[in-house]
């Protein structure tokens, strides 16, 4: 059953070594924070949520838009995707546990992660994702079961549709942390919901690909040409989709005259933010990917899109996250103002080691859990021999 | 294969277990507890702070609160500030005022909302607070505070004054000196400096009492809250801005 990989176990071992080594750098990270306290970072009073935050949104989202493939197999019937189902479904989980290891790990008392599971505040969004994301491994556990064991796949359909309905109810509630923050000017907006969403999608579908090429290079496998077409394509029109909405949640802003000094710091004021965001997100993340799947061919196009597309998705919530807090708060609207407590200036900030080991201790776990679940579940997609 | 399946899920079964058991522990142990007598729901604890009265370069009110709470005198990013000075300026005008800010004790708190753990939370009688015990220093309190009232302790502290439980990993803000009002003290630390310094600028009071010099100002004088637009309701006031 695992000829292909048993013919190499040594990779096998290799990379679990690698994922290993650097789960266990992030946990070594986490350890020295709870220490020491978020001093050793470069978080303080004012951008209390730093690149930990960048992270772990990141594979949050991800871990929602990667089950895409699964619901368009499942729900909608595509042979091609129904392949992948189950890479998708295993890659959501691994995504979802690294992200939330990343976010739990840099609580201010991590040790405390059991009151969070026994306390709840029904009107906190962060507690309602408490429910999303478990609900979403229930979930994606129960569909990978129908669709693995042959006795159940008959309620892989319904599975698949509960799978694709909780992913929008996940990513509307991922999106809502930010939507429902009325007092920070970034954020406070209905469109962050549906922009989550569709962000979710492009990444999630490249975080895919990469890791689908990957697990098939390892195997001495090549993807079928046709069907890395119609996965680039897709990801062409998700990554335009995103960037039209990216400019709708501007461009609404910027209509409004409240909001037209925060605009003008995020998009051209704001030093590393505007860089950020116009050379990470806009053309490294968005424009060049478009411009490479449309006119390029074969694997290298894509992987080099998918690649893109993951660093300005880091470059976007950089500026989403870190921006949106560097700008003050306006307590005192028409007035120029300043304090001890750097009211009224931008606030300066600059990721330490730990956060980046973290982080990457983050994405290190969600490569373990899908390194260990491809082999021990045998879930690289199987395509029929095209037809020479 | 079956047995692989079978040890997979009573792996799982027994991971389960072992995740709740100390959770549902801990409920009960946590029901079990005496309820205590609580704060006066007739009472709303409030500040009303005149700016025309508050002197620039006066930090008598820090320096009191952070005498009274333990505080370290430390204006680094990464240092807890439960009440600070904000010099002012009018763009248009170029009038200016010194205005103390600390938490505003909403009665809409979006702390209050936010916190998943229901660690934030607002007493009977008005003041807002975060509890120590369920405080997972999460900080998305701190995002949705309009005043930046709130600071996250970074730091291992030492010598904690007994009645102002504080601690690394958690967030704290003003808590209106509440062990000084729970001990049947009428004034908070702040209020007490200025009035010795002569300046008069912060009166406490109930502003449910139409008797108490605050429910009087607040009737008589046009004072504002601050980011009124938001619909908090804030019970710290503000004359002169």
């Amino acid at each position: 059953m695992n000829a292909d990989w048993s013919s190499d176990a040594r990779r096998f071992w290799l990379l679990l070594v690698l994922g290993g080594t650097v789960t266990a750098l992030g946990l070594g990270a986490a350890h020295f924070m709870e220490a020491h306290g978020h001093i050793v970072t470069g978080m303080d009073n004012s951008v209390v949520w730093g690149l930990p935050h960048v992270f772990a949104i990141f594979m949050i989202v991800t871990a929602s838009g990667v089950l895409n493939i699964a619901s368009v197999g499942t729900v909608f019937g595509q042979s091609v995707y129904k392949a992948r189902a189950p890479l998708s479904g295993l890659l959501s989980v691994a995504l979802l546990a690294g992200g939330l290891m990343v976010l739990m790990l840099d609580l201010g008392r991590p040790e405390r992660v059991i009151v969070a599971a026994t306390h709840y505040n029904f009107r906190s969004v962060f507690a309602w994702n408490v429910f999303l994301y478990s609900g979403l491994v229930a979930v994606v556990a129960i569909y990978l079961w129908t669709l693995l064991e042959r006795r159940m796949n008959v309620w892989s359909k319904p599975a698949g549709m509960a799978a694709l309905v909780w992913r929008f109810a996940l990513t509307t509630g991922t999106g809502s942390i930010f939507g429902f923050l009325v007092a920070r000017q970034a954020y406070q907006s209905a469109l962050l919901a549906p922009l989550f969403i569709v962000l979710s999608f492009g990444w999630g579908l490249a975080v895919f690909l990469l890791v689908q090429a990957a697990m098939l290079a390892w195997n001495g496998r090549r993807l079928d040409a046709d069907i890395e077409r119609r996965l680039s394509r897709l990801l062409g029109v998700f990554v335009a989709t995103s960037l039209y909405l990216v400019a709708v949640y501007h461009g609404t802003n910027l209509y409004f005259a409240r909001q037209s000094t925060f605009e003008a710091f995020i998009l051209r004021d704001g030093g590393i933010f505007p860089l950020l965001f116009w050379a990470g997100y806009v053309v490294l993340g968005s424009v060049l990917p478009l411009v490479l799947l449309w006119r390029g061919t074969g694997p290298r196009a894509a992987l080099g899109a998918s690649a893109l597309v993951c660093a300005g998705a880091f470059a976007f919530l950089y500026v989403f996250i870190i921006g949106g807090q560097a700008f003050p708060l306006e307590i005192f609207p028409g007035f120029e103002v300043h304090s001890s407590f750097g009211d009224g200036a931008i606030a300066h900030y600059g990721p330490r080691w730990p956060e980046w080991l973290l982080g990457l201790g983050g994405v290190g776990a969600a490569f373990v859990i899908t390194v260990v679940g491809v082999r021990v579940l045998d879930l690289l997609p199987r395509d029929p021999e095209p037809a020479q | 294969m079956t047995s692989r399946r079978g040890f997979m899920g009573t792996a799982a079964a027994a991971i389960g277990g072992v995740m709740l058991a100390p959770g549902i522990q801990l409920i009960e142990v946590a029901r079990a507890a005496a309820p205590s007598a609580g704060a006066n729901p007739q009472v709303r604890w409030g500040m009303l702070i005149d700016t025309n009265q508050c002197e620039p370069g006066c930090n008598d009110c820090v320096t009191a609160c952070n005498t009274e709470n333990g505080l370290a005198a430390d204006t680094r990013p990464t240092a807890a500030q439960w009440i600070r000075k904000v010099e002012i300026k009018e763009i248009k005008t170029g009038r200016q005022a010194s205005v103390p800010v600390m938490c505003q004790h909403c009665a809409e708190p979006p702390c209050v909302d936010v916190c998943p753990t229901g660690a934030s939370f607002k007493r009977a009688d008005g003041i807002v607070l975060v509890d120590r015990h369920s405080c997972i220093g999460c900080r998305y309190c701190v995002m949705a505070c309009p005043y930046k009232a709130r600071s996250f302790v970074h730091e291992p502290l030492t010598d904690q004054k007994a009645d102002v439980p504080r601690g690394k990993g958690c967030v704290e803000s003003c808590t209106l000196c509440v062990h000084r009002i729970d001990q049947g003290d009428k004034t908070t630390a702040c209020a007490e400096a200025c009035t010795k310094a002569g300046h008069h600028a912060i009166i406490f009071g109930d502003l449910n009492d139409p008797d108490s010099e605050i429910a009087r100002r607040v009737r008589e004088l046009r004072t504002t809250q601050l980011r009124a637009d938001l619909r908090l309701d804030p019970g710290v006031r503000y004359q002169g801005l």
